[in-house]
């Protein structure tokens, strides 16, 4: 299971936002993509997942397993996206946002309702299904979040700089918890961020983003 | 990806075109047609400029006009004055949302209603002379003409009563898009007083965004009807309600005229519009003059407290005409210099014939009908706009604000011809249906449009829904747009399709802008006067067209019970949007802010 990105570059009006970025993700792997603000990472993660705003042209590939997913929108490229803010939906409770994520696939109200509780008690959220999201603390909003996105069993993960609003005591537990997750699901995740603390615990490759005259 | 909302966006394009821009477009057509000379149903088509001239020669048109532009401009320069003011007073001082709330009322309650309440109180007999009775030792009703004075000051204070609650909603709702609260304290920190920082740095930023608002009160403003046959001079009237007057005369070749004045209307509000925006210009001009020369010196704080003071009474007087509506309606004996009656009864109230009963069912029929289906177009033009993924184009923003600027008499006429051709309406303008048969490309096509529809109801119905939808429209954009994208992409990634993300993501979390819309929405059907009266042919009666009719008689208890009634179905569906989503949303703290 691989996300690779072949030739992939997204331009607007101005031209294109940076050289255009081949990459390979192995399974269970984190890749960092770093570089200056305003170069377009939030962008990149949009052009991967689907949901590039009106203006922006993408060219180049994405294929997830060997397949092309470039021109499928959003919701069929199975690929979950995790930003700073939790943003769990909040006319939602906790667990109803989980249960939004799940595929359609697992029949029955019950073990629906069972694979939830599962996953909360897993997040170290139990009995938390009936809760206002709003009231959960930061990092149990983050968790929620990581759990809600998984449950849709997704075949590849975009963090957009996922522990920037953590405190620092909360962003190395959390972090922990997000990357031990993608090991243990065996899915690639590409992560743009800030902080050099995130790329080296994520461990794999660090690619810098430049700009499209960079002469590298 | 991109065409996933491309049939949507056709669609939402199609109704506005065809259902929207063409009808005002063909009204406005038919009417200068007829300013022209040219009126197939009375034999003339020859194109000549002889409207026009009867125009000039009818007994008042220029007392008429001058009436127009005083009264008109000078409700909206009221209205914005004192807006402003008291918002700079207010801003610092109480949180947005609680001020929307004590708007809500004024806001909801019809311009007829408010007229009719206003004329309760300003008259002689009203309850500011039964106050200064006793002073002035009055005895009897003082001899003035406060209410349909020569001047139009009844009119310009009903007016701004209505309208000045509208601005400062609005300008309530621009600051917050503005920091307003640093930019004070970094102006303060520089040595200007409060009042300055206000005029030289927020105003500024604020106008651009409110400008169009301030058109549409301005248009309103010089260009209303209902106002002005409760509260304005009546001879000569200002010129709406003479052109009114004057497509009602029984001479059918006072059309001709008539419609000359429907079409100098609509050039008078483009006129005044236009010369708004001359006056921005140059005060840009001036007022850049003025911040660079870094005066301090002079305070505007006495100013911007007369103008809350002001402001204050204003809507202090709205809120008593409410009242007196109410109280005239349960009055039995209630003899001069008595500030309350000395007995009661429900007379008034009883309705063994149905009539008011009637009125409020067709009334709240036509606001729940026009409203569902304002919200529905407004929704799916939003959400049209979300699946392209672009923002909307100016073109399109005029296009909702249209019906709006455009002064109502100077299309309704030429609208109801069109009706008339395609068999919908009744005889409104009797000597013309008979003889009016379809004649040309366009009455062919509206006939075929309008074959299926019968009845003057499905005609008032898509009138009214010209005006409620710009507003419901306009009310439900911005928190529209403040949504977060990212919860819509996330519930993308999540695998959620388009109708999924609609239906089970953006409506319920944006549950009380879109029931506030509602609100809007039937608050602006039941105001309705004109649309109603015209493409009803007079056949559907509403709460408003009952409570204008009823307002030149002289049985207030009748009248009180009207324009009551008219602020009920406002009032409850304001209520409605406040509760509904108070109880569904009750354990979720982030939809609970009056913010949204």
């Amino acid at each position: 299971m691989t996300l690779e990105l072949d030739a992939l570059c997204i331009r607007n009006a101005s031209g294109p936002l940076f050289r255009p970025l081949t990459l390979q993700v192995p399974k269970g792997q984190v890749v960092t993509v770093m570089g200056p603000s305003g170069i377009g990472k939030s962008t990149l993660l949009d052009g991967i997942g689907g949901h590039l705003a009106h203006g922006f042209h993408l060219s180049g590939a994405v294929r997830l397993n060997g397949r092309e997913v470039t021109h499928l929108p959003a919701e069929a490229r199975r690929i979950g996206l995790m930003f700073q803010d939790a943003l769990l939906f909040p006319h939602l409770s906790v667990g109803d946002n989980l249960a939004f994520g799940l595929p359609s696939h697992l029949k029955g109200r019950k073990p629906r309702r069972a694979a939830v509780e599962q996953a909360l008690d897993h997040a170290g959220l139990s009995g938390l299904y009936n809760r206002d999201p709003a009231t959960l603390s930061g990092g149990q909003r983050a968790r929620a979040a990581l759990m809600r996105t998984l449950l849709a069993e997704p075949l590849a993960l975009l963090l957009d700089e996922p522990f920037a609003k953590l405190d620092a005591a909360l962003r190395a537990d959390i972090r922990a918890f997000t990357f031990d997750h993608v090991r243990s699901q065996d899915i690639p995740a590409l992560m743009v961020t800030h902080d050099p603390e995130d790329a080296k615990a994520a461990g794999g490759e660090v690619v810098d983003l430049s700009g499209p005259g960079a002469d590298v | 990806m991109r065409s996933e909302g491309r049939l949507l966006r056709g669609l939402v394009l199609a109704v506005v075109a065809v259902g929207l821009i063409a009808p005002i477009a063909l009204g406005l057509w038919q009417t200068a047609r007829a300013a022209f000379g040219i009126l197939p149903a009375l034999g003339r088509d020859t194109l000549t400029l002889e409207p026009w001239r009867m125009l000039a020669a009818l007994p008042g048109f220029g007392t008429s006009l001058r009436l127009t532009l005083f009264t008109g401009l000078g409700a909206t320069v009221l209205a914005l004055v004192l807006a402003t003011g008291m918002c700079a007073t207010l801003q610092a001082r109480m949180r947005p949302a609680t001020f929307a709330r004590l708007l809500t009322p004024l806001l909801a309650v019809p311009h007829a209603a408010m007229a009719v309440g206003l004329a309760f109180v300003l008259a002689p007999s009203g309850w500011i002379a039964r106050a200064l009775a006793p002073l002035a030792g009055w005895g009897h009703p003082p001899d003035l003409a406060t209410v349909h004075d020569g001047w139009g000051l009844a009119l310009i204070a009903g007016l701004t009563v209505k309208e000045m609650p509208f601005l400062l909603l609005v300008i309530l709702s621009a600051l917050t898009q503005i920091p307003v609260a640093p930019q004070m304290a970094a102006g303060r920190a520089l040595g200007y007083g409060r009042g300055l920082v206000w005029i030289k740095i927020i105003m500024p930023q604020v106008w651009p965004l409110i400008r169009l608002p301030v058109w549409v009160v301005l248009a309103y403003a010089l260009s209303n009807v209902d106002m002005a046959i409760i509260l304005g001079p009546s001879n000569p009237p200002t010129l709406a309600l003479a052109v009114l007057r004057w497509f009602s005369d029984p001479d059918p070749t006072m059309i001709l005229p008539a419609s000359a004045g429907a079409i100098l209307q609509a050039a008078l509000v483009a006129l005044c519009i236009a010369a708004l925006w001359l006056a921005e210009r140059i005060a840009r001009r001036i007022g850049l003059w003025w911040l660079r020369r870094g005066g301090r010196g002079i305070s505007a704080e006495p100013g911007l407290w007369f103008a809350s003071l002001a402001a204050t009474t204003l809507m202090a007087l709205g809120i008593l005409a409410v009242l007196s509506l109410a109280v005239w309606s349960v009055a039995w004996r209630w003899s001069f210099p008595q500030l309350l009656p000395e007995s009661w009864s429900l007379q008034a109230w009883s309705d063994p014939a149905g009539l008011w009963l009637g009125a409020l069912v067709n009334t709240a029929g036509l606001a729940l009908i026009t409203t569902a289906l304002a919200l529905t177009l407004a929704i799916a033009w939003l959400e049209g706009e979300d699946r392209a993924r672009r923002g909307r184009a100016p073109w399109a923003e005029a296009l909702i604000y249209l019906p709006l600027l455009i002064p109502q008499i100077g299309f309704l006429y030429g609208l109801n011809v069109v009706f008339l051709r395609a068999g919908v309406s009744g005889d409104l303008l009797g000597g013309i249906s008979g003889t009016e048969m379809p004649g040309g490309f366009f009455g062919s096509v509206w006939r075929a449009l309008w074959s299926g529809v019968t009845g003057n109801f499905a005609a008032v119905i898509w009138g009214q829904s010209l005006f409620v939808f710009p507003y419901v429209m306009i009310a439900l954009s911005d928190p529209w747009r403040a949504l977060d994208r990212r919860v819509i992409s996330v519930a993308a990634a999540l695998g959620a399709g388009p109708w999924r993300r609609l239906v089970a993501v953006k409506l319920p979390i944006l549950l009380r802008p879109i029931l506030t819309a509602a609100a809007i929405g039937v608050a602006v059907s039941v105001a309705q006067y004109l649309p109603t009266l015209f493409l009803g042919a007079g056949r559907v009666v509403t709460l408003t067209t009952e409570a204008v009719t009823l307002s030149s008689g002289s049985d207030r208890r009748i009248t009180g019970v009207y324009a009551s009634l008219q602020a009920g179905p406002p009032l409850v569906a304001y209520f409605m949007a406040f509760a509904i989503p108070a109880l569904v949303h009750r354990n979720r703290r982030d939809l609970q802010g009056a913010g949204r």
